[in-house]
């Protein structure tokens, strides 16, 4: 009997089981393999065993300073999304009193991601560029005299990009937990006399902490594994460990490479980790 | 007479969304500890009346006083009103007894001096062992203890409940019925209850106030809303009544003389400030259990009494009583409760022909 149902749950798991072997375990064994090897410098790897590969990447400056940066980009563009994403959630939700005009506007809000990365990210050239909308505005105002040089190739047009592109994902998820909210428990705390700060912290903070924590680990996985909005918004003046990673694989030298991506996936893992631990997402999820 | 720090009153108040208007002049008075219901079936305005008082909504027109004060734009706290949601609306983060001492917690209360209040009226509900988990952990019953403690935590001069009782199964529905009255014994405050169960509203209210269309149609003690309703509708939904209706034959002193099929005329009393005009056309309320039936054989009705003759088309046993449909001629349904045992002694059988008769003065001429 027992052997039976055991048979019936590997039937059942099967599907899973035969997209994630090959996709995710087999992949994540090869990199982790390929980390320890020794190579030779011309794409070539020496069937060995070393930690070669992790020592020279944890003694350079380079790795330090591309994962501080990575901290930097993370918090500025998980503060920009939350921010952006809670109140647009909360609009959404609470003071949309039309449910089909709240999913209208939701709806209208993924309009943009109907087209490109890419062109999404480049349209900001134009607006932020030396001759572009902005500075040439201010000019004509009188405001400045010399156009803002920070706006493009700079850390904050990268943050500017991130926000941009990663918002969404911060909506979809506080705008989900917080349409779970009985409008109801909103008029019990106002009937107890709470203002609308308290009922913020109180009651819908509270009760939106897992669509937080969802949205928060799209954000930050998204912009630890970036390194293309970073090469481009930052005009090659910034990197991020992906991109060195990349130049890794350019050079054909694969191991450190390997090594590099093995250790950002531990630090994903541990973030994450660290997020799930105030929240059970699973609840949210499952619900 | 001196105002009450709990009184009701509401003076020509309005309430229209767009084009509907959900409350459509409503006076009325509830005196200070009293409880009353609001009764009537959904889309009455019941609730949004509820809602005016308790301030989660403004009356477009009219106004509404609590111990002698106009509210009308007022906060809930400032008018000392706490309501209870239908399906409770408990935080579902925090715990019972978080939940209990919300209120206590917005006013700046220390922790410690909240938690004392907030168990000491878990006690009085009843659930102290239960101060520590989360609403949904808990059943049906108990969420409304929870949620019944949380309104009366702040000692509102006025309870406002909405359906209290609508989530909860038959059984702990008459359960907690006593226990609302209980409570409201108890804490000695005006409750203002909001129902579409006929059965809850005169068990519980001292005053029934019966809705219709946004306006209200009788606002009377239980006793009165049942036993004299003043028009075809109150009797309709209260139940427990027949409306038969007739033309007017004429008026003799007391009594008007009522034409209707199957009859040899109706005799009903005259109400107070009623005199309907020769030929016109009246309903009659007359109580179930006030009907006798009796065979045809059995000769002619007493003097004083009435007597329609008609078919029993069904007959459902109750327990107590036998519920005997009678065939009104018309769609409307006549019923007679007649005692158990008295039916089974003589044990009308379907489709036979009886007389149902009744004293005249028990009848009723509705408006």
């Amino acid at each position: 009997m027992t052997d039976r149902n055991r048979k019936t749950g590997w039937f059942f798991a099967a599907p899973l089981v035969v997209v994630l072997i090959p996709f995710f375990i087999a992949t994540i064994a090869v990199v982790l393999i390929a980390s320890f090897l020794e190579h030779d410098g011309f794409g070539g790897m020496i069937a060995s065993f070393t930690l070669e590969n992790y020592a020279d990447l944890l003694r350079s400056d380079l790795t330090w300073k591309l994962y501080l940066s990575m901290v930097k980009f993370s918090v500025l563009t998980w503060i920009g999304t939350l921010v952006i994403g809670f109140w647009v959630a909360y609009f959404l939700v609470f003071h949309v009193r039309n449910p089909l005009l709240s999913i209208g506007l939701f709806l209208l809000g993924t309009v943009p991601f109907w087209t490109s990365n890419i062109i999404r990210m480049i349209s900001w050239i134009p607006l932020l560029g030396k001759e572009g909308l902005i500075n040439s505005t201010l000019r004509a105002t009188g405001v400045i005299d010399e156009p803002l040089e920070f706006l493009l190739f700079s850390d904050f047009a990268v943050v500017v990009a991130y926000v941009h592109q990663l918002t969404i994902f911060m909506i979809v998820p506080i705008f989900n937990s917080m349409a779970r909210i009985d409008k109801r428990t909103i008029e019990a705390a106002l009937d107890a006399g709470a203002t609308r700060s308290e009922i913020m912290r109180w009651i819908v903070v509270p009760l939106s902490k897992s669509g937080i924590a969802l949205g928060s680990i799209f954000v930050l996985s998204m912009v630890m594994g970036d390194f293309f909005v970073v090469k481009v918004m930052s005009g090659g003046g910034s990197a991020s460990i992906v991109s060195a990673l990349f130049e890794d694989i350019a050079v054909l030298q694969y191991p450190p490479a390997a090594a590099n991506a093995v250790v950002l996936l531990i630090v994903v893992v541990v973030v994450i980790s660290l997020i799930l631990r105030t929240v059970d997402v699973r609840k949210e999820i499952t619900r | 007479m001196t105002i009450e720090k709990g009184d009701i009153e509401l003076a020509g108040v309005f309430k229209r969304f767009g084009n509907f208007t959900a409350v459509d002049g409503v006076n009325l008075k509830v005196p200070d500890g009293a409880y009353c219901c609001f009764l009537g079936p959904s889309g009455c305005g019941k609730t949004t009346i509820l809602r005016m008082i308790a301030g989660h909504e403004d009356p477009t027109e009219g106004e509404i006083l609590i111990g002698g004060q106009n509210v009308v734009g007022m906060p809930p706290v400032q008018r000392r009103t706490a309501m209870m949601f239908q399906s409770y609306a408990l935080f579902p983060h925090l715990s019972v007894r978080d939940n209990v001492a919300f209120a206590l917690r917005v006013r700046g209360q220390s922790k410690q001096e909240r938690y004392r209040a907030a168990d000491s009226m878990l006690e009085r509900v009843h659930i102290t062992e239960l101060a520590d988990r989360l609403p949904g952990q808990l059943s049906g019953g108990q969420q409304q203890r929870v949620a019944l403690a949380r309104a009366a935590i702040t000692e509102p001069k006025v309870l406002l409940l909405d359906e209290p009782l609508s989530a909860l199964d038959e059984q702990l529905r008459i359960q907690m019925r006593t226990e609302l009255r209980r409570m409201q014994r108890d804490l000695g405050i005006t409750f203002i209850h909001v129902t579409h169960t006929q059965l809850e509203a005169i068990s519980l209210a001292d005053i029934v106030v019966v809705m219709e269309r946004g306006k209200i149609k009788q606002a009377a003690p239980a006793r009165d809303v049942y036993a004299q309703p003043k028009d075809r509708y109150v009797a309709e939904f209260l139940g427990g009544q027949n409306v038969l209706s007739g033309k007017v034959e004429r008026i003799n002193g007391e009594t008007v003389l009522i034409n209707a099929p199957d009859t040899e005329g109706i005799v009903v009393p005259l109400r107070d400030g009623m005199r309907p005009r020769d030929g016109a056309a009246v309903d009659i309320a007359v109580r179930r259990d006030d009907i006798r039936l009796r065979r045809p054989a059995a000769g002619a009705a007493a003097d004083g009494w009435n007597a329609v003759n008609t078919r029993v088309l069904a007959v459902e046993y109750q327990g107590m009583y036998v519920k005997v449909i009678l065939d009104s001629g018309s769609d409307r349904e006549f019923v007679a409760y007649v005692p158990e045992r008295e039916f089974f002694e003589t044990a009308f059988s379907i489709g036979e022909i009886v007389v149902a008769t009744w004293m005249a003065g028990q009848s009723l001429l509705l408006a």
